[in-house]
């Protein structure tokens, strides 16, 4: 196990490494400057602004200067935000994405796993399309449209729910979280639907059916554990995805997150707060492919990832 | 190539064609019985029809705004079916215009991420080892790539160019096709057939457009048919940024937002397009359901 | 448990279905406003109101558009930033509720006859927020950091008119050498390199504002965080989350602190219109940053009351790129797309919010500033369109011929609209062939910049002080946003006249004459002035609108609302307010 985690890690460095080179000088070839603005700077002080965050160096130079800078876990200042380092924007925006996200995809898997596997046992009949059609409707209409039309109802019309901001108050969260769980719901019910269809027509089920065992039983010991397998691999970059924020939600709710720093880092040219973003979410999309590959492990006693302590 | 090898070779070659043959067949009479699917190839196929042959049946312009009438609910009176826009210009004639970028831009931009993702996958996988290493290790390193800042860059530095929007989508999108694809190769490449192939002198290039890729039909198939609505989807969230189609061209995503906007003003504005949207996704998904079902041969019991 | 999911999902599409059909006013019935009633506001002699009217909670909540980049008043850009920084601090001079500059940290001011020597004297109450007393060592300081080119202050041209500060910029002098004294601890006084009529009211932007030098010594550049941040205004921050909230609290050691109703202040940032809008209505805010202009009918109908339009200091136009084909040489064509465009429909049907259609550059409302209207101001719509046909055609293009045209603008829903109304005016009137060109804001700005592929594109400006010299002075051929490239020496001469003119009428009349220049040039093609729209809650007083849109926070105070906010079912008994019958004793 320990061998193998290793390894993963090893290997995850030179994609990072892929990663941020990439990143780094695409980001440069966009057109403007971080310091661009309605109103021209005299060009002194752009020639000073320029010195002063190093960007008067050739572009290798400044890309050396910033992988030395990582290697130390420093960010750099943000150039768009000035009062501020992009560790210090990361470590104020993260806890607000992480939590948003977290609650989504809980109560996506909450609903979107009973209602899919609900549908594949009454496969092709009326409840499974209702259900499925649905779900649909969750991936069919985006979640700008959703989001205004939940903050009309319960927070206008009803007055029930705030109708934005977040300061992590129960309340606040209901309907950011509903509008970004809603497509996964949909999403983890259709997968669900269809490797439950396909576990329940395997073999061993069958065997098991034969036996006589009870359908309860069949089901939550035998035919969930396999089923879920495919929602497992979904929500390795899904979560990675979600956990760094939805640029949607956190606009229209006005959530502090780290979600719209991909947009408006990349708008502003704020070079180190995007480049800050994408490297951590490549490290979460890392990271919960590994856990991915460990809950496989774990639910299907086929895969084992090592070679020497297999016996174990 | 002695006689066996060669009975060995035509039985190969004769159980893949008859195999693919029946393999067709088969699908296409378990799609006919699954109404859900039907019904979607007819909406799909109506709406094809209606979005190329709709503007030009109407004495609306998508780009003239008609001045005595904006923001007006839908009326046979003035002649707005779909009522106008903010600025007075017809929403049927938009609604049906947008219909043809987001079709064309999800059938486009699925197209390109297949070209790139069905070669790369297949290579990787028919030539495995070293190569596929190190081509996999790339993809992991793209796909470790936030999607949506990638495209955004992209449409910074390129500018609002249509087309310039399929090829940022699917030079994004490709990476799961060639996943799917790889896996796939790597298994086709020790059936029998592949291996008879090789005996009889093909080339690996040919053995991989002759045989590998024709293989792989069906997986791409229903990849195809989901994935463009969510490269649909994808359009409509630039639109959202407003980095989405130039003006005074529009698009399903562009339309629905704006929509979004005037939701207690002018609902009429988000319901057609959206409708439209939800209508195509809605078939895309479960056609492509559909076939999966009818196409996978794992539910031949 | 399966089965409850599935309850409550369909139940949640049901009410979303019903809130897109349901939620428009239903035969333009209006909505029942849910706004707050309030009382009738009594004011005594000094402008201050009854305290028994005074809400119990003094807490203001202020939208405030995008989160402001940086709170040091130096570098900050932008008018989210100003505002939170006129709470903050205060400079010299400072605005009152209507736009009047009047004293602010200086409490009175001698100029010299020759309109080249201010003598600012300091109100020797005045404090920092630390207990500090604001010297004139402050503001000597302080104004020499904003020219110091390592500064980096955006905005430090301000500050141009006082002696050696262009000298300093360009690096070619030390700091030390700028034009300002500190006479005594309280006495403060500056060189103007020429006279500048407007210097009083540049004393009320942010660049000009003192910052505490030993704070700034002892944090570097964290000295704007909560808890380090020393200012001299009337409020102090408190609180900031970024992209959250900005909470300030009145400062106990301000100057006037007695006369501060309003206990502290939030401002919010939003990224989205639609957004600030939607919390407005939930009772979220006393105050919006702007309105969405879609949603001018609904506002209309159903919160006449809150909403807030009044003419702003800023014109909305087009440029034309003078250094390419096809507007180069030729004032014909540039003149015939001018009056082609219909600026009613423009302001009535496209941005709707009472933008003043205009054919000039500088805004009407100056006090001493009128701007030359050119003559087909007074025609008919259909009059210019008929010239601008003819113009067209001397420019040599027709329906045979027409002319092909990239008209390029930022991403905005405005200035979409906008964009798509004219390239539909121009082809209706003439038979143009315009090509939107929609660019994200930097890309847009540095093809504006270089004027390589530019032809027709957006442009507008909100004007730095109340002079019109803050508007022409963008046309001169060295100035770095003369995005038109208009090079005029005539006209450039014209501005170095105004710039050293110390008789106001003289230095009035050439400005009327470089603006006529400038639009008989037709580098510009003008549409409307801007207007400041807003909403506001009615029980949010003391505050009035202004031409330069500048709104302290100190001057505002919340009154009590006239009916407790009770359900429609209760009687009409309970909704009787005791405060109610006082205000009408």
């Amino acid at each position: 196990m320990l061998n193998y985690s290793l390894k993963r890690l090893a290997s995850a460095i030179p994609t990072l490494f892929l990663l941020i080179t990439f990143a780094f000088f695409l980001i440069r070839i966009a057109p403007g400057g971080p310091f661009d603005g309605e109103r021209a700077l005299p060009p002194d002080i752009e020639a000073n602004l320029a010195a002063k965050y190093h960007l008067d160096e050739p572009l290798p130079m400044q890309y050396l200067r910033y992988l030395w800078q990582i290697v130390r876990l420093d960010f750099g200042p943000s150039f768009h935000y000035l009062d501020w380092t992009v560790n210090d924007l990361i470590a104020q925006g993260a806890p607000v994405s992480f939590t948003l996200g977290g609650l989504a995809l809980l109560l996506a898997l909450a609903i979107g796993i009973p209602i899919g596997a609900w549908a594949a046992l009454r496969q092709n009949r009326p409840g499974d399309y209702a259900v499925m059609s649905i779900a649909m409707v969750g991936i069919s209409i985006p979640n700008f449209v959703v989001a205004p039309l939940l903050i009309l109802l319960f927070a206008i019309s009803l007055g029930w729910l705030p109708a934005g901001g977040w300061e992590f108050s129960p309340s606040r969260m209901v309907l950011p979280v509903i509008t970004l769980a809603l497509p996964m719901i949909a999403y983890i019910a259709r997968i669900t639907r269809g490797s439950m269809i396909e576990v329940l027509r395997s073999s061993f089920i069958r065997t098991a059916r034969a036996k006589g065992l009870p359908e309860k039983e069949i089901l939550f010991n035998h035919a969930l554990k396999p089923a879920l397998l495919p929602v497992i691999s979904y929500l390795g970059p899904a979560a990675a995805g979600i956990l760094t924020g939805s640029v949607v939600v956190e606009r229209i709710f006005t959530i502090p997150g780290i979600g719209s720093y991909f947009v408006q880092g990349a708008l502003n040219r704020d070079y180190t707060l995007v480049m800050g973003v994408v490297i951590l979410y490549g490290i979460l999309i890392i990271l919960f492919n590994y856990l991915v590959d460990l809950i496989y492990a774990w639910l299907d006693p086929r895969i084992r990832y090592d070679d020497q302590e297999a016996g174990a | 190539m002695n006689e066996s090898e060669r009975d060995a070779f035509d039985q190969a070659l004769d159980t893949r064609v008859i195999q693919g043959r029946s393999l067709w067949v088969d699908a296409w009479h378990r799609l006919l019985k699954n109404r859900a699917a039907l019904a979607s190839l007819l909406v799909l196929v109506v709406m094809v029809a209606l979005v190329i042959i709709g503007p030009m049946m109407s004495d609306w312009d998508h780009e003239i705004p008609d001045w005595d009438n904006y923001s007006t609910p839908p009326s046979l009176e003035t002649g707005h079916l779909f009522g106008t826009d903010a600025l007075g210009r017809d929403l049927f004639v938009r609604t049906l215009i947008g219909g043809r970028i987001s079709l064309l831009v999800g059938i486009v931009a699925t197209l390109v991420s297949l070209l790139i993702g069905i070669s790369y996958g297949a290579i990787a996988g028919y030539f495995g080892g070293r190569v596929d290493n190190l081509m996999m290790r790339f993809v992991d390193g793209i796909y470790a790539m936030p999607f949506m800042f990638f495209v955004i860059v992209l449409m910074v530095i390129f500018g609002r160019n249509i087309f310039l929007i399929f090829v940022a989508i699917g030079a994004v999108n490709w990476l799961d096709m060639a996943r799917i694809v790889r896996g796939q190769t790597l298994s086709l490449k020790n059936k029998p057939f592949v291996e008879a192939a090789r005996a009889c002198g093909a080339t690996e290039m040919q053995i991989i457009r002759r045989h590998i890729v024709p293989n792989l039909l069906g997986v791409v198939i229903v990849y195809v048919t989901l994935t463009i609505p969510q490269v649909i989807l994808i359009e409509s969230f630039l639109s959202f940024l407003g980095l989405g189609v130039q003006e005074p061209l529009t698009s399903w995503g562009a339309l629905v937002n704006e929509g979004a906007q005037e939701l207690e003003t002018a609902p009429w504005s988000l319901l057609f397009p959206a409708g439209f949207l939800a209508a195509t996704l809605f078939a895309f998904n479960f056609l492509g359901d559909g076939l999966r079902d009818a196409l996978d041969p794992k539910d031949r019991v | 448990m399966a089965v409850a999911g599935l309850r409550a999902l369909l139940a949640l599409s049901a009410v979303a279905l019903l809130a897109a059909c349901g939620g428009s006013p239903a035969d333009g019935e209006p909505a029942p406003s849910r706004l707050p009633q309030v009382v009738e506001v009594v004011l005594d002699e000094q402008g201050r109101p009854e305290p028994s009217l005074l809400a119990e909670r003094q807490v203001l909540l202020r939208g405030n558009g995008e989160e402001p980049q940086t709170l040091d008043p130096h570098l900050a850009e932008g008018v989210p930033a100003a505002n939170i920084l006129r709470d903050l601090f205060e400079g010299l001079t400072t605005t009152a509720p209507d736009g009047r500059i009047i004293p602010g940290a200086a409490i009175h001011w001698d100029i010299s006859r020759d309109g080249l020597t201010y003598t600012f004297y300091l109100d020797p109450a005045g404090r920092w927020s630390n207990g500090d007393p604001v010297t004139a060592a402050d503001f000597v300081w302080s104004w020499q950091r904003v020219v110091d080119p390592s500064t980096g202050a955006a905005y430090a041209r301000m500050l141009a008119p006082v002696v050696n500060a262009e000298a300093i910029l360009s690096a070619e002098r030390p700091p030390e050498d700028l034009g300002v004294t500190a006479l005594n601890d309280t006495t403060f006084q500056v060189q103007l390199s020429s006279p500048t009529p407007y210097f009083l009211g540049l004393l009320t932007h942010p660049t000009t504002f003192p910052v505490h030098q030993a704070s700034l010594e002892t944090y570097g550049s964290a000295h704007v965080r909560p808890g380090n941040l020393v200012s001299n205004g009337a409020f102090v921050l408190d609180d900031w989350q970024v992209r959250s909230r900005i909470d300030v609290v009145r400062n106990p050691h301000f100057r006037l602190v007695d006369e501060v109703l309003i206990e502290q202040v939030t401002f919010f940032p939003f990224e989205d219109e639609n957004t600030e809008f939607n919390r407005f209505r939930a009772g979220d805010l006393h105050w919006t940053y702007q309105v969405p202009s879609n949603q001018f009918r609904w506002l209309e109908q159903n919160m006449a009351e809150a909403l807030h339009v009044s003419p702003w200091f800023g014109t909305y136009f087009f440029s034309f790129n003078l250094t390419r084909e096809p507007f180069r040489d030729s004032v014909e064509l540039r003149q015939a797309l001018n009056l082609a465009i219909d600026r009613e429909i423009l302001t009535q049907r496209v941005t709707r919010f009472g933008e003043i259609p205009t054919f000039t550059l500088v805004p009407p409302g100056l006090p001493d500033y009128q701007p030359p209207e050119p003559e087909h101001a007074e025609w008919t719509q259909a009059e210019r369109e008929a010239r601008a046909r003819e113009l067209y055609a001397r420019a040599g293009f027709s329906d045979s011929n027409p002319l092909v045209v990239e008209l390029r603008y930022n991403t905005s829903e405005n200035h979409r609209k906008i964009a798509v109304a004219v390239a539909a005016m121009w082809k209706q009137t003439l038979g143009v062939q315009t090509r939107l060109v929609n660019e994200e804001f930097r890309v847009f700005l540095q093809n504006r910049a270089q004027r390589r592929v530019t032809q027709v594109f957006r442009s507008g400006w909100i004007g730095d002080y109340q002079d019109a010299f803050t508007f022409l002075e963008l046309f001169h051929s060295e100035h770095g946003r003369n995005d038109a490239g208009y090079n005029n020496p005539r006209f450039d001469r014209l501005l170095d006249q105004i710039a050293s003119e110390r008789i106001p009428s003289r230095r009035r009349n050439l400005m009327v004459e470089a603006e006529r220049m400038l639009l008989a040039d037709q580098v510009i093609l003008p549409v409307f002035t801007y207007v400041t729209k807003r909403l506001v809650d009615p029980r949010l007083q003391g505050w009035q609108e202004n031409v330069m849109d500048q709104h302290l926070s100190r001057h505002m105070f919340l009154v009590r609302e006239r009916t407790v906010d009770v359900a429609p079912a209760e009687t009409a008994d309970d909704q009787e307010n005791p405060t109610e019958d006082e205000t009408e004793s």
